[in-house]
């Protein structure tokens, strides 16, 4: 009896809240400068009787040291004060130990205005040192929060008072830079209001925000994968897949390709490190189960802000029954594309905007690269609703432009499979017309909100996909490495690399779904520096996935302390050229890195951005920022096991 | 009994000889590798960063390659000067790329039940590995212990303790001493060894561990191993191994003839209800050869064995 009640009054209790937060995101789309402090606590208040009424259980373990998931609550101010503490965080049926910005998962959203200058007060309540880093932000070095790089990083007890003038606009986050505590759940969203008005419209918007839990601490994750680099694969080959391949494609062609992986001591199956196995994916902190909701009215636009939190997960973000119109990419304004599907790397941010117009639900569906798991969420017009869950896919492979290999004294005998080769295709060379094709369509793909742009895309020679380069795979170019291959850290070399930028990305070829392109990105405005870099920096992301070790030209940052350097003021090229066979999201602090991906003088800005395996992709840097910066994998053991430098501006 | 502990009376002190010998030869090196923030491998060609791009900026390639490749590096060079970025003695450093780890795995603990006839044994078997250390350096130890196989009639137990350097991608380069014991005419008997070894992962994804050994008496002996998962399941795997010994001496003390010594080959199938646990059963044919196999026999043993085995495979 008592505990229907409970179940009885927490329906309410939701009820109450989702109104509230609609109430709190429409107030802020009208009138988002004045949102009064007392509308907010309110707020705040009503969200954390929501949140502790998800959780179902009996009162007695509704207790303070219980996590409230999922708020969507924002802090916004001159001055903020933030709090980390150590808590339990409740998912599901189970119970583990977290580090949380201001007692949740996510931390509370922080709401700025461009152009405002912000204190934050951040109090580490917890046995360990800790940080926060702003990510994508362009700040002074020293208000940067990474412990070694920009400060020492903020003592058990003690506070460090962040001050920093805001100088752009958009999506962002922030996150913890020590150790592991970003997986126990030390990441929050950061929405800077434009001072201009924003060029695309929207009657209602949510953070959503996708990230991963484990309920095993991060030094257990590390120190299983440096112990068995393969730990968390539970998709690997095995024997029914090898006779569901030789019924398909015959025995000798099996047999060879699984030989040939086997020859070179790579898993084509390995796709993402840490997986579904150990990681509950979330969305704005709750689980599947949980299913965050956000409610629209039918025929409103509403902005989604997509953060990729994760620690370890790429995700496959799409909403089946609508289209989705990219309005910004890390944070910057970027010419309107339409797609159903887009691949989020770690750590990167994409806003869209929806049309839901039918009146019912839609579920908000964030496949990981692997296949493994997913995260999910509902847009739906009323509390309590939701939409079918699609059947996940079946996991891709790696195939031989994944290493970097010419096509060249290669038997491709797998054209015999009828079905495009999904299963096997390593088998099929991704220059097929099918792709090709699929490039072709993007690019010359309606962009709509009036938004046209008045240029082509490949304005330079060589940055064309369907280029034939000298190698059958389209575009290929021989690459140089050291006389030892970078060392006996690096696994292996891509003997060939390309330029991949107009490819969907492994897993998502072929569906006839639209899929975001990097070549799709295109910002709304030129930026001022049109500069063609002075000089170029090429660096090899390289690695080993049995000793799990990853580096910069196969050299851990202890074994590579010395900053690269820029000269203040000039433009430099960073050429990445990806060794290994996983997809990379490299982050550079305190500036930003210039897709050039073909888009002229309309390159796109971003923090992160994501190298495929054997890419070879470059960006342009302003060095606007002197100091010394930190740059590395957004994968957070990649970064941890080594693949990190510092990047000083020098005047 | 007794004579049980005489045996272990006498293999601790080999043991204990065997660590100072380490720690007075390699021991001494690692903890100056150790001590150095940077570590310098003499293996590799220490470059900088810059210099690898230096290197790499000569290539023409690239999607859009630079006019200005050619003054890649040279910024560096003509700066010349240290880096502003010092960051203070207390910092801490913005990763743990060189945290140091131990790990043991027992790939082999088995129960061997008797195979019938008045002969055979209800016996044991183990065959540990593990190391401690970082990425590149480690330390390695090594143990093994058989009793009525068709190389050992009674008893043998041996451990050894390396140092390990990781080169050439996939191999771990070993050194060190290693200490035999086993029974022969009835008492114990050991001897100490030195070891080079070379351990790592070979093409086509087979574990390969050999090992060249030098004994006191200036005897020379060799092991190789091969193992290989099959995944039947994701859960359900075979692992597939297959041992040889050979000796360029005889050493009638234990059971060596000179010439290859045995040959063994095994199936283990185990399912791994965790990444570090997983049952199993298998077959074990092993079989000695020449000299061996006469010596074997002399002692009481079966030169050549068929056994079904029970056990666990197991790491931490």
């Amino acid at each position: 009896m008592k505990r229907l009640l409970v179940h009885i009054l927490s329906r309410a209790c939701s009820a109450l809240g989702v109104y509230v937060l609609s109430l709190i995101s429409r107030t802020r789309q009208t009138n988002s400068d004045s949102i009064s402090r007392r509308l907010l606590l309110n707020g705040i208040a009503a969200l954390a009787l929501l949140a502790s009424s998800e959780l179902l259980v009996p009162a007695y373990a509704l207790a303070n040291t219980t996590l409230n998931p999922g708020s969507q609550t924002a802090l916004s101010g001159d001055v903020i004060d933030l709090t980390i503490g150590e808590q339990l965080f409740r998912l599901d049926d189970r119970t583990g130990p977290a580090m949380t910005i201001n007692g949740t998962i996510p931390g509370p959203i922080i709401r700025l205005k461009e152009g405002q200058q912000v204190t934050m007060h951040v109090t580490n309540r917890l046995k360990e040192d800790t940080s926060i880093h702003w990510h994508g932000l362009l700040l002074p070095p020293v208000m940067d929060g990474v412990p070694g790089v920009s400060f020492a990083g903020i003592k058990p007890g003690a506070t460090f008072t962040y001050h920093f003038p805001v100088k752009q606009s958009g999506t962002y986050w922030f996150h913890s830079h020590s150790g592991g505590q970003e997986l126990l759940g030390m990441y929050a969203p950061m929405i800077i209001d434009p001072i201009e008005p924003e060029p695309f419209r929207y009657e209602r918007e949510y953070v959503v925000m996708l990230s991963d839990w484990s309920f095993e601490s991060s030094e257990t994750l590390f120190s299983n994968l440096k112990k068995q680099g393969g730990y968390y694969n539970f998709q690997k080959r095995a024997a029914g897949e090898f006779l569901t391949d030789v019924r398909r494609m015959g025995l000798w062609t099996t047999i060879k390709n699984y030989l040939m992986w086997d020859q070179m001591r790579m898993d084509p199956t390995d796709f993402a490190d840490v997986t579904g196995y150990t990681l509950t994916y979330l969305m704005n902190g709750l689980s599947p189960a949980g299913n965050w909701t956000g409610l629209f009215r039918p025929g409103e636009r509403v902005r989604l802000r997509f953060i990729n939190a994760a620690s370890m997960t790429f995700y496959d973000v799409r909403i089946p029954g609508l289209t989705m119109t990219v309005v910004q990419a890390d944070g910057q304004n970027v010419q309107p594309v339409a797609v159903d599907e887009f691949r989020m790397g770690v750590a990167e941010t994409y806003d869209v905007i929806v049309e839901p117009a039918e009146d019912r639900a839609y579920t908000i569906f964030a496949e990981t690269m692997d296949r493994s798991g997913y995260a999910r969420g509902t847009l739906a017009p009323r509390p309590g609703m939701s939409a079918e869950i699609p059947a996940r896919r079946s996991r891709p492979l790696r195939t031989m432009e994944d290493m970097g290999m010419s096509m060249e004294g290669m038997d491709m005998g797998g054209r015999t499979d009828p079905h495009g080769g999904m299963a096997m295709p390593e088998l099929e060379p991704s220059g097929d017309t099918q792709k090709m094709k699929l490039s072709d369509d993007n690019s010359h793909r309606e962009h709509d909100h009036g938004v046209q742009p008045e240029h082509g895309l490949h304005t330079k020679p060589g940055m064309n996909v369907g280029n034939q380069g000298r190698s059958k795979i389209p575009g290929a170019e021989p690459v140089k490495h050291g006389p030892d291959d970078h060392g006996p850290g690096n696994q292996m070399v891509a003997e060939y690399s390309r330029n991949r930028l107009g490819e969907p990305g492994r897993g998502l070829e072929g569906s006839g779904r639209r899929v975001l392109l990097y070549t799709d990105l295109k910002s709304l405005v030129p930026y001022p520096d049109q500069r063609e870099p002075e000089r170029e920096i090429e660096l090899h992301l390289t690695g080993s996935m049995n000793r799990y070790i990853w580096s910069f030209n196969g050299k851990k940052y202890s074994e590579a302390p010395d900053p690269i350097r820029f000269r203040y003021g000039e433009r430099v090229r960073l050429t990445f050229v990806n060794d290994t066979m996983m997809e990379h999201p490299i982050h550079l602090h305190g500036m930003w890195m210039h897709l050039e991906n073909g888009a002229g003088e309309y390159l796109p800005r971003k923090h992160v951005v994501v190298v495929k395996p054997a890419e070879r992709l470059s960006v342009a840097v302003t060095a606007d920022a002197p100091g010394p910066w930190a740059f590395h994998c957004h994968l957070l053991f990649h970064m941890d096991a080594g693949m990190f430098r510092v990047i000083e501006v020098l005047e | 009994m007794m004579r049980g502990t005489i045996s272990l009376a006498r293999f601790s002190a080999s043991f204990c000889a065997a660590v100072l010998a380490f720690l007075l030869s390699d021991g001494i090196a690692l903890t100056i590798v150790a001590a150095q923030p940077s570590i310098d491998f003499p293996m590799t060609p220490k470059k900088s960063t810059v210099t690898d791009t230096a290197q790499h900026g000569k290539v023409p390639a690239g999607p859009t390659a630079s006019k200005a490749s050619v003054a890649v590096g040279s910024f560096a060079k003509q700066e010349g000067t240290r880096s502003k970025f010092f960051p203070p003695g207390d910092w801490p450093a913005p990763v743990n790329d060189q945290e140091h780890r131990l790990f043991t795995l027992i790939d082999v603990l088995e129960y061997r039940p008797r195979t019938g006839g008045s002969q055979g044994h209800d016996d044991y078997r183990w065959d540990l590995e593990g190391w401690y250390g970082g990425d590149y350096n480690r330390v390695w130890f090594k143990s093994e212990g058989q009793k009525d196989t068709a190389f050992k009639a009674d008893y043998d137990v041996d451990f050894q303790l390396l140092y390990g350097r990781f080169m050439q991608k996939y191999y771990d380069f070993q050194i060190g001493p290693r200490v035999e014991t086993q029974t022969f005419r009835g008492r114990n008997v050991t001897r100490g060894l030195g070891v080079i070894g070379i351990e790592g992962l070979v093409p086509y994804n087979y574990e390969f561990e050999s090992s060249l050994f030098v004994d006191q008496n200036g005897a020379v002996s060799a092991r190789l191993a091969f193992t290989k998962d099959l995944l039947l399941t994701q859960r359900l795997i075979l692992q597939t191994r297959f041992e040889t010994n050979a000796a360029v001496q005889r050493v009638e003390e234990f059971t060596t003839g000179s010439g290859l010594n045995n040959l063994e080959f095994g199936g283990r199938l185990r399912y791994e209800f965790r990444r570090e646990f997983a049952p199993y059963v298998g077959i074990s044919l092993d079989r000695s050869f020449g000299e061996t196999a006469t010596f074997v026999r002399q002692e009481g043993g079966n030169p050549s064995q068929i056994r079904f085995v029970l056990g666990v495979r197991t790491w931490f």
